[in-house]
C-alpha cells in the first residue's frame, strides 16, 4: 500500500468520518441538547470538495479500484454540492418537520459516501456495494418519519423493488466474471473488444440485466413503477436529495460502465437505450400532466429527465457526454431549488402537496413564488434559465449523431411538460387564495439555500462554456 | 486415522440430520442441526477445506441457527400440532404422499447414477492450498482491500438505519 493510495480516496474518507461524526454526536448528545449536527455534516462536504478539487489532474488510483481521475472528482464535486445545498435547506425545515435530526443528517452522509463512490470506481464489485451504500441510505431516508404511513409504505416499497434490481445488476456482475474472468471495468473493456465481432451471448445477457439494475435506479421506463410513490412518501427534502443524488451517482456509474467497458458492444446497446429513453420520456410528460399533487408531479417529472439525459447517453458523442454531466449540474440544482421551497412552505396543516394549496402565494409570499416560477421555468426548459442550456447542449448531440427523431421527441415532450410546470405559476399568480391553513416562516439557511441554487441556475444559464468546457475534460478522462 | 474420523463425523451428521426431521419439538430440531453442519464441518476438515469448515460453524451453525431459533421462538410453536381438517387433505393425503414417493425415488435413482459415474481417485495434495485460510486471507486483504472495507460501511449504515426504521416512536 501505498500513499496514493490513501490519496485517491481522501474525499470519500473525510465524508464517511464526519458521518461517523454526526452519528456519535447524535449517540452521546443528551435529551434535549442542542447540536449543530448539520455543520459537522457541512465540514465534511466542504472538505471533501476542497480534497477533490486538490487532486484534479493528478490521476491517481487507489488501491486500484477507487479511481481520482477528473470524471470521478466531477461527480465527487456535485454530489458533494447537492449535499450542502440539501444540509442547507434542512436547517430548520427538518426540526419542523419532526424527523431525528441526528439520523437523518448521518444517513445522509453515509448515503453520499454511496454516491461518490459510484461515480469513482473502476471495479464492478465496489460499484455494487457502492449502489447499495446509496440505496439503504436513500430506503431509510425514505421511511425516517416513523409517523408518516405514506412514508413506511414508500419506504417498503422503494426497498422491495430496489432489492429485485440490486439483484438484477449483480447477475450481471456474475455473468460478465463468468465470461471475461475479470470484473474490473478497464481490463473488461479489452476483454469485450476483444471478441466484439463475435460476442459471447452470456456477455450480452451480462450487459442486459446491468442495464435493467441502472435503469431502475435512474427511473428509466419499465422500472419507474417506484418512483411516484417513493417520492411522494419521502419527507420532500429527501425527495430532493433522492432524485438528484441517487440519479446523478446512478448515471456516473452508467456512463462509465456502458461508454468505456462496454463500449465495443454499442451497436447492440443503442436501440434498447434509444427505445427505453423514448418511452421515458413520453411517459413521464404525458402522465405527469395529469398529477394534481405537485411532489407526484415532480416525479414524472425526474422520470421524464432521466428520458433526456439517456438521449445523452445514446448520442455519446464528445458532445453528449459533456452535456450528460453539465445536464446532471442544471437538473440537481433547479430541481433541489423546488423541492427546497416545497418543504419550507409544508406545514402540517397545509403541506403544499396538492396544487390548490399553492393558491393566492405569488401576493402572500412574492419571494418564494418568485423564486418557486424561476425553478420550474428552468425545469422546463426556458432561457435564459440553465435548464435551457442542458436541454439545448444534449438535443444538439442528438442531432449531430443523426437521431433527429429522438431529439425532436425530446424538444415535443418539453413543450407538453411546459404545461405541467405552468400550472403552478398560474396557480400561485391567477387564483386567488381559498384554501386554508396558514404558511410558515421560511428559515435563515433555507434562504440561503434557496439564493445559491437560484444564482447558479441563472449563472449556468448564462454563461455555461466554463462549466461545459471542465466537464467535457473530465469525461474525456475515462476514455 | 482418517478413516476413523470420517466414520464418527459421518454417522453423526446422518444421525443428527434424521433426528431433525423426526422431531415434534421444533426446537429440538434446530438444535440438532446445529449437530449436524459442526458434523459436516469436520468432515470438510478431513477434505482439506479448512476455510470452508471455518465458515460452515461461523455462518450457517452461528449465524443463520440464531435466525432460526428466533424465527421459532417468535411463533412460539412449542410442539408441532397433529394437522387435522383441511391441511390433512393438502399434507397428509393420498396425492402427496404419492408426490413425495416419487420425489424419494428419484433422488435415489440420481445418486446411484451420480455414484456409479464417479471416479474415485485419491485426492490431490495442492488442493488445500486454493481454499486455506492464508491463501484467502491474501486476496481478500490485498485485492480486494477496499471492497473489505466498503462492505463495513455497508454494514454499519444497515446497523443504523435498522436501528432508526424499528425503533419505538419517542
Amino acid at each position: 500500500m501505498q500513499r496514493s493510495d490513501f490519496s485517491a480516496i481522501v474525499p470519500v474518507l473525510i465524508v464517511t468520518l464526519s458521518a461517523c461524526a454526526v452519528m456519535l454526536a447524535e449517540a452521546f448528545r443528551r435529551k434535549h441538547e442542542e447540536m449543530p449536527l448539520g455543520w459537522l455534516g457541512v465540514i465534511g462536504l466542504v472538505g471533501a470538495t476542497a480534497s477533490s478539487i486538490l487532486l484534479w489532474n493528478s490521476h491517481l488510483v487507489g488501491f486500484g479500484v477507487v479511481a481520482a481521475d477528473n470524471f470521478a472528482l466531477f461527480f465527487n464535486v456535485m454530489i458533494c454540492a447537492i449535499g450542502l445545498l440539501t444540509i442547507f435547506l434542512s436547517m430548520g425545515t427538518a426540526e419542523r418537520d419532526q424527523l431525528p435530526v441526528g439520523e437523518y443528517y448521518t444517513i445522509m452522509l453515509f448515503a453520499i459516501v454511496g454516491m461518490m463512490l459510484m461515480g469513482s470506481s473502476k471495479d464492478l464489485l465496489v460499484i455494487f456495494l457502492a449502489l447499495e451504500i446509496m440505496s439503504l441510505g436513500v430506503y431509510v431516508l425514505t421511511g425516517i418519519k416513523r409517523t408518516s404511513e405514506a412514508g413506511a409504505e414508500a419506504a417498503f416499497k422503494y426497498f422491495v423493488l430496489g432489492a429485485f434490481s440490486s439483484a438484477f445488476f449483480l447477475y450481471g456482475i456474475a455473468f460478465t466474471y463468468a465470461t471475461t474472468g475479470t470484473t474490473k471495468l478497464d481490463e473488461l473493456g479489452l476483454k469485450i473488444a476483444s471478441t466484439s465481432a463475435e460476442p459471447n451471448l452470456l456477455v450480452i445477457l451480462a450487459m442486459v440485466f446491468l442495464l435493467v439494475g441502472f435503469a431502475f435506479k435512474v427511473a428509466a421506463v419499465p422500472f419507474h413503477m417506484w418512483t411516484p410513490d417513493a417520492y411522494q412518501g419521502a419527507p420532500t427534502l429527501v425527495t430532493g436529495f433522492m432524485s438528484t443524488g441517487v440519479k446523478a451517482a446512478a448515471f456516473a456509474a452508467f456512463v462509465r460502465v456502458f461508454l468505456a467497458a462496454f463500449e465495443p458492444l454499442r451497436m447492440d446497446w443503442v436501440p434498447v437505450l434509444s427505445a427505453i429513453a423514448g418511452l421515458t420520456m413520453i411517459l413521464g410528460t404525458v402522465v405527469g400532466v395529469a398529477q394534481t399533487s405537485v411532489k407526484r408531479m415532480l416525479a414524472y417529472s425526474s422520470i421524464a429527465h432521466a428520458g433526456y439525459l439517456l438521449v445523452g447517453l445514446v448520442a455519446s458523442n464528445a458532445a453528449g457526454k459533456a452535456a450528460i454531466l453539465f445536464y446532471l449540474v442544471s437538473y440537481a440544482i433547479t430541481n433541489l431549488g423546488a423541492f427546497g421551497i416545497l418543504a419550507a412552505l409544508s406545514s402540517p396543516d397545509r403541506p403544499h402537496d396538492d396544487i390548490r394549496d399553492f393558491a393566492g402565494l405569488g401576493q402572500d409570499r412574492p419571494w418564494l413564488a418568485g423564486l418557486l416560477t424561476i425553478f420550474l421555468l428552468s425545469l422546463g426548459g426556458f432561457p435564459p434559465t440553465v435548464g435551457f442550456v442542458a436541454k439545448w447542449y444534449i438535443f444538439n448531440a442528438a442531432v449531430q449523431e443523426h437521431m433527429v427523431a429522438l431529439a425532436v421527441l425530446g424538444v415535443l415532450t418539453s413543450v407538453v411538460s411546459v404545461f405541467f410546470y405552468l400550472r403552478i405559476v398560474v396557480m400561485m399568480y391567477m387564483v386567488d387564495e381559498t384554501a386554508p391553513g396558514h404558511r410558515p416562516v421560511v428559515p435563515v439557511m433555507v434562504f440561503v439555500g434557496l439564493l445559491l441554487a437560484v444564482a447558479g441556475v441563472f449563472y449556468l444559464g448564462v454563461l455555461p462554456g466554463r462549466l461545459l468546457s471542465i466537464a467535457a475534460s473530465s469525461v474525456a478522462s475515462i476514455f | 486415522m482418517d478413516g476413523l474420523y470420517f466414520w464418527i463425523f459421518a454417522v453423526i451428521a446422518v444421525l443428527a440430520s434424521l433426528g431433525v426431521v423426526g422431531q415434534r419439538n421444533p426446537m429440538y430440531s434446530v438444535l440438532l442441526l446445529i449437530v449436524s453442519f459442526g458434523a459436516l464441518s469436520g468432515l470438510y476438515v478431513l477434505l482439506n477445506a479448512p476455510f470452508v469448515a471455518a465458515i460452515q460453524i461461523i455462518i450457517y451453525a452461528g449465524a443463520i441457527m440464531v435466525l432460526f431459533l428466533f424465527v421459532v421462538m417468535l411463533l412460539n410453536v412449542p410442539t408441532e400440532d397433529p394437522v387435522k381438517g383441511y391441511h390433512v387433505k393438502l399434507l397428509g393425503g393420498a396425492g402427496p404422499r404419492h408426490f413425495g414417493a416419487v420425489l424419494a425415488v428419484a433422488l435415489v435413482a440420481e445418486l446411484v447414477w451420480a455414484m456409479s459415474h464417479l471416479r474415485l481417485t485419491a485426492m490431490p495434495e495442492s488442493a488445500g492450498t486454493t481454499s486455506s485460510v492464508y491463501q484467502i486471507g491474501l486476496k481478500l486483504f490485498r485485492d480486494y482491500a477496499f471492497a473489505f472495507e466498503a462492505t463495513s460501511v455497508l454494514i454499519l449504515l444497515a446497523m443504523v438505519g435498522a436501528v432508526i426504521l424499528a425503533r419505538k416512536e419517542n
